[in-house]
């Protein structure tokens, strides 16, 4: 029980970048559990840029194929996953906490009839166990738990478990694998806006509150966000959410989604508790407020008190220029 | 239409969370209690698609302390016409033990439709729905932002990184809902006064060890001083500065 099985995502037959931090968390439980770590992707047919994850430490790439994979499947991939899982010798089962992984894990966690934690920022293997660190009340505390029972199943925050580099030769397995027949189908993905990131996973995210003053306004964020050549995701506090200026796919805080960007930008956000509860984590944080004595300047590194019409229009120009 | 909905007692979005002297969860003394915002969603939903039916029954169920009653008027109080408790001291770290015990009370219910909240705000496990719906072998979609029904199926949408998925399922079928979905009506002073007399039952229950092990709760570590830069976009040069060469993020 001491191989790791890593759960890969793939959109449209490519390998979806989060599915590095899988294989990386992966690694590090089976150098503790001295096994191997088995990267598994579901898909039509072959998936484009699968055996890349030899790079991060995957022992071997496993596709199992099937006409029900071309789109998310959750009833077909969970079939699937835990037949896999079933057939090995698994202590660890590892996927990414993203909207599909939130949505599998729970599924084949129940359908194996063993526990799942969520979301989780840390693990190691303690004493032969499964350990792992979660946050809780959106980030206000953390709970470190212990997983019992075989195979842990766990889900990883975005962004949060860094690619680390560790060339393996992979050796590929693919596998036609019947499921069977299915209820559940996504008839159709509307895709956002062209270069629209999400914020949960852009690496730099800019935020906007009531400080904006008007939904029209928030195209100075977005000026910013594209002075960062398609890096940065524009999200938005609760309160601009609830009054409809923004969509609640972009709010950031405990009753939206919580963001580890590696730089966060919040603009005309007086930081309520629940706000950065959400985005704590986050490995920079920058404010840009008139209110010199707003909350959100406790949680920042770096923080300019003045109109942020002048500052971010100014900020955007000089990050221009550091980019051309 | 005969619908089931599981909703929680959660802390309050604006609870500053003290840990309690066992070091392994929150200290509620003074914290504000609510019910979960996610499930308030599911709530009205399931309120408007009876509406919609012109009949049928609305059934909120609970797993919680006795104190969750007060949850459960408050859902009742919204239109709800009856509660079910299943009372234990403890909610446990273990989501699967959550859902088992919603299962077995869900089981043979003849429910056309079980509705949750995507996501617990206190815990964030976000498994407890689907895990049911596996339990009881019941079709399934997650973090439901739109939904139609329509002739026993129904198409919903959710939101995926970049996009929005499009779903369709056949009923009955188990689904968690998101904000976006639609705007929770506020109980009226007649709804609260009809709580009331809603019938409430209460069942105590006793949950497995599961395979959850708290070992600590504690606080997230201090984010270092920051501090302020200047004024104005005269401080915007420095700032850049200190992005590239201190902070090292440009």
């Amino acid at each position: 029980m001491s191989d790791v099985l890593a759960v890969l995502e793939q959109r449209d037959g490519a390998l979806r970048k989060v599915s590095y931090e899988v294989v990386t968390g992966a690694r590090r439980l089976a150098d503790a559990l001295g096994g191997r770590v088995d990267a598994l992707v579901l898909g039509a047919g072959p998936v484009k840029g699968a055996d890349a994850v030899g790079g991060f430490g995957a022992d071997t790439v496993i596709t199992l194929t099937n006409a029900a994979f071309a789109a998310y499947a959750p009833e077909g991939c969970t079939h699937a996953i835990a037949a896999r899982v079933k057939a090995g010798s698994y202590g660890a089962v590892v996927f990414a906490a993203s909207a599909t992984g939130k949505d599998l894990a729970p599924r084949v966690a129940a359908k194996l009839g063993v526990a799942l934690a969520q979301d989780i920022t840390d693990l190691a293997v303690e004493g032969g166990a499964v350990t792992v660190v979660r946050p809780v009340y959106a980030g206000k505390a953390l709970l470190k738990l212990k997983l019992t029972g075989t195979p842990a199943v766990v889900s990883l925050r975005p962004n949060v478990f860094t690619p680390v580099q560790r060339p393996k030769a992979v050796a590929p397995e693919t596998t036609a694998v019947d499921v069977p027949a299915v209820r559940v189908v996504v008839k159709q993905v509307k895709a956002a806006p062209a270069g629209a990131l999400d914020v949960a996973e852009a690496t730099i995210v800019i935020s906007g509150g009531r400080g904006l003053k008007e939904p029209a306004n928030f195209k100075v964020l977005e000026e910013l966000a594209a002075a960062f050549g398609g890096r940065a995701a524009v999200g938005a506090s609760r309160a601009v959410v609830d009054a409809g200026w923004r969509p609640h796919a972009d709010q950031v805080g405990q009753t939206g989604k919580t963001v580890s960007p590696t730089l966060y930008i919040a603009v005309g956000i007086s930081g309520a508790i629940q706000h950065l509860a959400g985005m704590r984590t986050s490995k920079v944080i920058v404010a840009i407020n008139k209110d010199k004595d707003a909350p959100i300047f406790k949680v920042a590194d770096y923080g300019i008190v003045g109109d942020l019409f002048e500052v971010v229009p100014q900020l955007a120009e000089g990050i221009r220029k550091l980019n051309g | 239409m005969k619908i089931a909905v599981c909703i929680k007692r959660v802390p309050d979005s604006e609870t500053r969370v003290k840990i309690g002297a066992d070091g392994k969860s929150l200290d509620e003394a003074g914290v504000k209690f609510i019910l979960n915002p996610y499930d308030e969603f599911a709530v009205e939903e399931a309120l408007q698609r009876k509406e919609k039916a012109g009949a049928g029954e609305v059934v909120v169920i609970a797993l919680g302390p006795a104190a969750a009653q007060e949850t459960i008027r408050t859902a009742l109080a919204m239109g709800a016409d009856r509660g079910v408790l299943l009372q234990t001291d403890a909610i446990p770290a273990d989501g699967l033990t959550a859902a088992k015990a919603l299962a077995a009370e869900l089981k043979d219910g003849g429910w056309n439709l079980i509705l949750c909240g995507k996501i617990a705000i206190d815990d964030g496990n976000h498994q407890v729905g689907p895990m049911v719906a596996e339990l009881l072998g019941l079709p399934c979609v997650t973090t439901v932002a739109h939904l139609d029904i329509a002739d026993g199926k129904g198409t919903a949408e959710r939101e995926i990184e970049g996009g929005v998925e499009v779903v369709e399922f056949p009923l009955p079928a188990l689904l968690t809902c998101d904000k976006g979905l639609n705007e929770p009506r506020y109980p009226a002073l007649k709804g609260i006064m009809a709580a009331k007399k809603k019938p409430l039952e209460v069942k105590p229950v006793t949950l497995g060890a599961g395979g959850v092990e708290v070992i600590a709760m504690t606080p997230p570590p201090e984010r270092k001083d920051g501090r302020i830069v200047g004024e104005g976009a005269a401080a915007v040069p420095e700032l850049i500065r200190l992005l590239r060469e201190e902070a090292k993020v440009l």
